[in-house]
C-alpha cells in the first residue's frame, strides 16, 4: 500500500524545468496527430499555445478513438431507446432492465491494433479494459464474449496470432473468475495486417444502484484507485488512431501489460465499495487513462478539477507529469467520493491490498488544473475542448453493389456429401472447440447446458444468479456480405443477433456494437460505414433492437490494405424461464423438422461460393437481402412455440445455409437426421436466405397449425435418428466422418509447428 | 446437526462462491466466508479450499497461499483431523502446503483446458465418496492450465499400494500420472482434486454427478 505521504520526501523537482511545460508548435501538434486546424483550435481554446502537457491532453480527448470524430454524424442514426433501456450509449457501458430489480450492463469494445503488435498482451488488456467498463457501473460481470477475425490461415502471421490472442483472453479472463461463454472467429486475407480481437462483456447490477461517471459537488475529492501508474501505453488511443505500416512492431512500447489478478482484486474492491453510500462517480483510466478520465467526468458534470500529479502512485521513478497523464497502464480507477468518505473507501482498498491516493478535487472553476509538487504545469478549459471537438462529415461514396450472380456460370453442385464436408470443415465453418476450450466457459456456475450442450450453439445461455431466468448472449457479423452491400449487410448483423437469441427462446432486449473499419479519410471506406450503419439502424429500428453501447475503430489498414467492413453486433436477451431454452442439438430420434421461413435459394455471397466453389469478392455476387418485417414475423413466431414448449431444438440457418445448420445440429447431439428436399441443388442447400430457422419437434402438427394462423411459412423438413445425414432416404454420410471434418481443422491448424 | 463450512477466501480465488453454492445445497446453512488473513479458524466440519488464481499463481500456483496465515490454521486443523477438500487451486494449496504428496506441473497439452471429463471412482468408503459406488464413472469439468499430477515413483506406488488414489480420468486431460485426478492424504479425511465437483451439482449445469461428493461431506461429517 502506497500512501501519498510517502511521496513528500522525494526530492522536488521544479515545473520550469520540465519540457512538460514548453509551449508547443503547430509541428508538435503534428507530430502528436492533430492536423493544423485542430492545432489551431487548441491555440484558441487556452488564448495561447497549449504547453507540451496540455496539448498531450488534447491531443488523445480529439483522437478518434476519444472524440469519434469522423463517426459520430453517423451513430446519431442508432436508435437507442426502449421502454426496458435504462442507460443508452454515453456512459461506459449500456444498461437494460432484465426483471427482478437487476440490469444487465454490456459493451464490446476492439483491441485491434494492440492485439496485432503483441497479442497476447493486446488481447488480454481488450478484456481487462471491457470489464471495467462493466464494473464501474456497479455491475459484477457475469459473462464475456469475443469476436476474432484474422488473416488468411496460410500467411505467416496468422497461427502466432490465433495462438496469441486466444492465450491472452483465456489468461485474462481465467484468472478473473469470469466465463467466457460465446463469441466467433473467422480468417480472411483482408485480415493479414489488421486481426480483430472485439471483447464484449456482460454485468449484473441492482436496477436502481447503476454508477455513472458524472462528477457533482465542487470540494469532493478526486480518488485514484487500483494499480500504479506506468510508462506503458502512452498514447495507445492515438495509435489506435492511425493505419499501420510495416513498422508496426515498433509500436510495442504503446501496448499495455494486463495483470489480471489486480482486476480480480478491484472488481472486488470496487463493488464492495459501490455497496456502501460513498461513491459520487466512478470512470475506468482507460484510453487516455488519466487524462481521459479526469476530464470526461468533469465534463459530464459541468464542473472543473484540479490534480496533483505528484501524488499520483507510480510504479517506476522519475515520471513526468506528461507521461502520467497519458500513460495507459492497466487495472486503475478514478472516483469522486463523497465528503468525508475517504476512510471508508481507504480500509476496503487497503483490504484488497491496492493503491489508494486522494489525487485532487472538484473545482467549480470549469478549468483542468494540473499541479506538479505545487505548481501549475497544465491549465485548460474543459467546457471548451470537449463543446469544440472536432467533428468531421467526411466524403463517402457509396458502394455499388455487385451484379446479381448468374447462376448459369456456376459450376453444378456434384456430390452435396464433398461440398457438406468441405463447408463444415473449412477455416471458418469449422468447430472452434479448440479456442473456448481455452476459457473457463464455467466458472460462477451459471453457465447453462442444454440438451448437453455448452459453447457452440446460436447464442450463450448465462443464469441469471439466484433466479430461474437467463441471459442470451451472441456477438455477430457477415463481413463479406458487408463489403458487397454495406446496408444490406448491416442489417444482417443485426438480424443474425436477432435470430440468434430468438432460437433459443430468449426476447432480443438491446445490442452493443463494434464497428470496425479501414480509413474514414478514404471515401469508399466511409462509404462502408456509412451504408453500414445506416442498414443497422434501420433494423435496430424494425426489430425493436435499440443500441445502448458501442465502439468504432477506424483506420484498420496496413500497407493500404483495408480490412473488410466489420460492423460486429452483441446482442443481448432474457429467458424469463430459463427451463424452456432449446438449443441446437436434437435430445432424441423420432422428433420432425419443420424449415420455418422461405426458401428461395439466394446463392450471391454465400460460404458456399466462398469455401466451394473459390468465388469471393464482386465475383460473388450481392448477398441475401434482409426483410426486416419478416425477421421480426418470424423470430416473434419462433418465441412463441418456444415459450408453449413445441420445441425439442432449434437452429437459425445462417453460413452455409440450410445443410450445414441440419449437420450442426446433428453434431451437437450426435442424433442424425433424415432430410427430405425436393430440389437437390446448391441453391436449396446452401443458399442463405434470411429469416430461417429449422426446429426439432414432437409437436410438428401443432407447430404446422400455430405457423399458419402466424402467417409464417413453415413446413416439414424431416426427421431425426439414426447416426448419419441422409438426404430423401438415398444417400447419407455418418455423423462420424462429418465430425472428423468439422472437428479436425482448427486443432491440427493451430498445434502444427509450421 | 448440519454441517459446520467453511470456504477459504484468497485474494484471486474465484470458485469460492461456487463451493459455498454447492455446499449450502447439502448443508442447509451457507458456509463461513474465511479471509486469508484469518489466524484463528471457528469450529468447522468441513474447510472447503476453492479453485482460482490465489494471489495471481505468478510465482507457482498456490505456492505464495500456502504461506499466507489462514494456511497455518488449516494444516494444524487437517492435523487434528478437521475433512479438507481442496479443488483446483485448492488442490495445488495442499500439496505447497505438504498435506498432500506430489505436485501439479503445467498440462501436458500446454493449454488451459476446461471441458467435461469422466473419472472413475476408485474408492467409496471416505467421507468424500460414500455416496458413490466402486468404479462409478462421473462426468465432472476440469478448468486448469497446471493439472498434472507428478510424483516420484515411491510416492505414485504409495498412492496406489494405499487406495490413496481419489478418482481416475478416463480420459486424462493433462497428462496427470497414472491418470490421477484426485488423491487423499493417508487418513482419506483430507482431498484434494482437479475436476470441480461444485461445477457439477445440478442438470442445468450439463451434470450433476459432483452432487454425490457434497451429500457424502453432509451425511458423515456433519
Amino acid at each position: 500500500m502506497t500512501t501519498t505521504r510517502r511521496r513528500t520526501t522525494r526530492k522536488k523537482k521544479s515545473a520550469p524545468d520540465l519540457p512538460d511545460v514548453q509551449p508547443s508548435t503547430e509541428a508538435d501538434g503534428i507530430a502528436q496527430g492533430l492536423s493544423a486546424e485542430e492545432y489551431a483550435r487548441a491555440v484558441e481554446i487556452c488564448g495561447r499555445p497549449p504547453n507540451l502537457l496540455e496539448l498531450g491532453i488534447f491531443s488523445v480527448m480529439w483522437s478518434e478513438h476519444c472524440s469519434y470524430k469522423s463517426s459520430k454524424k453517423w451513430l446519431r442514426q442508432f436508435p437507442t431507446e426502449a421502454p426496458w433501456v435504462i442507460l443508452g450509449p454515453g456512459e461506459n457501458a449500456g444498461a437494460v432492465d432484465i426483471g427482478d430489480g437487476l440490469a444487465a450492463c454490456f459493451k464490446m469494445e476492439s483491441h485491434n491494433h494492440p492485439s496485432f503488435i503483441e497479442p497476447y498482451q493486446g488481447a488480454a488488456t481488450g478484456v481487462g479494459g471491457i470489464l471495467r467498463d462493466v464494473f464501474t457501473m456497479g455491475a459484477r460481470p457475469v459473462a464475456i464474449l469475443n469476436a476474432l477475425r484474422f488473416g488468411d490461415p496460410d500467411h505467416p502471421k496468422t497461427r502466432h496470432l490465433v495462438a496469441g490472442v486466444v492465450r491472452g483472453i483465456g489468461g485474462y479472463g481465467n484468472c478473473v473468475g469470469v466465463p467466457t461463454v460465446g463469441g466467433e472467429c473467422e480468417f480472411d486475407p483482408a485480415y493479414n495486417g489488421n486481426p480483430l480481437v472485439n471483447a464484449m462483456a456482460v454485468g449484473i447490477a441492482p436496477a436502481d444502484r447503476i454508477f455513472t461517471a458524472k462528477a457533482e459537488g465542487a470540494g469532493n475529492p478526486v480518488v485514484y484507485v487500483g494499480a500504479k501508474t506506468g510508462r506503458d501505453g502512452i498514447h495507445g488511443a492515438t495509435m489506435a488512431s492511425t493505419t499501420f505500416d510495416d513498422e508496426a512492431e515498433q509500436q510495442r512500447p504503446t501496448v499495455q501489460v494486463g495483470d489480471p489478478f489486480t482486476e480480480k482484486l478491484l472488481i472486488e474492491a470496487c463493488l464492495e465499495l459501490m455497496a456502501t453510500d460513498a461513491i459520487v462517480a466512478i470512470q475506468d483510466m482507460g484510453a487516455a487513462g488519466l487524462t481521459s478520465s479526469s476530464f470526461e467526468m468533469a465534463s459530464k458534470g459541468g464542473l472543473g478539477v484540479e490534480l496533483a500529479l505528484d501524488r499520483v502512485p507510480m510504479r517506476e521513478t522519475g515520471m513526468r507529469p506528461y507521461e502520467i497523464m497519458l500513460s495507459e497502464s492497466q487495472e486503475r480507477m478514478l472516483m469522486i467520493l463523497k465528503p468525508g468518505q475517504e476512510a471508508v473507501a481507504e480500509a476496503i482498498f487497503t483490504k484488497w491490498e491496492l493503491d489508494f491516493a486522494v489525487i485532487g478535487t472538484l473545482t467549480d472553476s470549469g478549468q483542468m488544473v494540473l499541479t506538479w509538487n505545487g505548481e501549475t504545469v497544465a491549465d485548460v478549459p474543459i467546457r471548451p475542448l470537449a463543446d469544440e471537438s472536432p467533428e468531421y462529415d467526411r466524403p463517402w461514396v457509396e458502394t455499388v453493389p455487385p451484379a446479381p450472380l448468374d447462376r448459369a456460370s456456376l459450376s453444378p453442385l456434384g456430390d452435396w456429401k464433398t461440398a457438406l464436408t468441405k463447408l463444415l470443415g473449412s477455416p471458418n465453418g469449422s468447430s472452434k472447440r479448440w479456442i473456448w476450450q481455452q476459457y473457463d466457459h464455467m466458472v460462477m456456475g451459471d453457465s447453462m447446458v442444454v440438451n448437453g450442450v455448452g459453447p457452440g450453439g446460436d447464442s450463450a445461455l448465462v443464469r441469471i444468479h439466484g433466479t430461474a431466468r437467463a441471459l442470451a448472449l451472441t456477438s455477430d457479423c457477415t463481413p463479406r456480405y458487408c463489403q458487397a452491400d454495406p446496408r444490406q449487410g448491416g442489417m444482417q448483423a443485426v438480424a443474425e443477433a436477432y435470430r440468434n437469441l430468438s432460437a433459443t427462446g430468449a426476447k432480443p432486449l438491446a445490442i452493443t456494437d463494434n464497428l470496425n473499419f479501414g480509413s474514414p479519410q478514404r471515401p469508399e471506406i466511409m462509404g462502408q460505414f456509412v451504408g453500414c450503419t445506416q442498414g443497422m439502424a434501420e433494423a435496430c429500428e424494425a426489430l425493436d433492437f435499440p443500441v445502448v453501447s458501442g465502439n468504432v475503430s477506424l483506420y484498420n489498414e496496413t500497407n493500404g490494405q483495408a480490412i473488410l467492413p466489420t460492423p460486429v453486433v452483441g446482442g443481448l436477451g432474457v429467458l424469463d424461464d430459463l427451463s424452456k431454452a432449446v438449443n441446437i442439438a436434437f435430445p432424441a430420434g423420432g422428433l420432425e423438422l419443420v424449415l420455418i421461413g422461405e426458401t428461395d435459394g439466394h446463392l450471391g455471397c454465400t460460404a458456399y461460393l466462398r469455401d466451394v466453389l473459390g468465388r469471393t469478392g464482386p465475383d460473388a455476387g450481392p448477398p441475401p437481402q434482409v426483410r426486416l418485417a419478416i425477421e421480426k414475423r418470424n423470430g416473434t413466431f419462433v418465441r412463441s412455440i418456444i415459450g408453449k414448449g413445441l420445441v425439442a431444438a432449434c437452429h437459425d440457418l445462417s453460413d452455409g445455409g440450410l445443410l450445414v445448420a441440419a449437420a450442426e445440429m446433428a453434431l451437437a447431439s450426435g442424433i442424425g437426421c433424415s432430410l427430405n428436399i425436393t430440389e437437390v441443388s446448391a441453391a436449396m442447400l446452401f443458399g442463405e436466405d434470411q429469416g430461417r430457422y429449422i426446429v426439432a419437434t414432437a409437436h410438428a402438427s401443432a407447430v404446422l397449425s400455430a405457423a399458419y394462423a402466424a402467417n409464417v411459412p413453415a413446413g416439414k423438413l424431416g426427421v431425426t435418428g439414426g447416426d448419419a445425414l441422409t438426404l430423401n432416404r438415398g444417400r447419407s454420410i455418418s455423423l462420424q466422418d462429418l465430425r472428423a471434418s468439422h472437428e479436425g481443422w482448427l486443432p491440427s491448424y493451430a498445434d502444427s509447428e509450421t | 446437526m448440519s454441517l459446520r463450512a467453511g470456504v477459504v477466501v484468497f485474494p484471486g480465488s474465484n470458485c469460492d462462491r461456487d463451493g459455498a453454492v454447492a455446499l449450502a445445497m447439502v448443508a442447509g446453512r451457507k458456509p463461513k466466508m474465511i479471509w486469508h488473513q484469518d489466524t484463528k479458524l471457528p469450529p468447522l466440519d468441513l474447510i472447503f479450499l476453492p479453485g482460482g488464481f490465489s494471489y495471481g499463481d505468478y510465482l507457482r500456483c498456490g505456492a505464495i497461499a500456502a504461506h499466507s496465515p489462514v494456511m497455518r490454521e488449516v494444516v494444524a486443523a487437517a492435523k487434528k483431523g478437521v475433512a479438507v477438500l481442496g479443488v483446483c487451486n485448492g488442490f495445488h494449496l495442499l500439496t505447497e502446503s505438504g498435506l498432500l504428496p506430489g505436485a501439479l506441473i503445467r498440462n501436458a497439452g500446454l493449454k488451459f483446458v476446461c471441458r467435461s471429463v469422466d473419472l472413475t471412482v476408485e474408492r467409496t468408503d471416505t467421507p468424500y465418496a460414500g455416496r458413490y459406488t466402486q468404479g462409478q464413472s462421473l462426468s465432472i469439468p476440469v478448468a486448469h492450465g497446471d493439472g498434472n499430477y507428478t510424483a516420484d515413483a515411491d510416492t505414485l506406488a504409495r498412492l496406489n499400494d494405499e487406495g490413496r488414489v481419489a478418482f481416475r480420468y478416463r480420459d486424462n486431460p493433462n497428462g496427470s500420472a497414472d491418470n490421477i485426478a484426485g488423491i487423499y492424504n493417508e487418513t482419506g479425511r483430507v482431498l484434494g482434486m482437479m475436476p470441480h465437483p461444485e461445477r457439477a451439482v445440478e442438470p442445468m449445469l450439463g451434470s450433476s454427478d459432483g452432487l454425490g461428493l457434497f451429500q457424502s461431506i453432509a451425511e458423515v461429517l456433519a
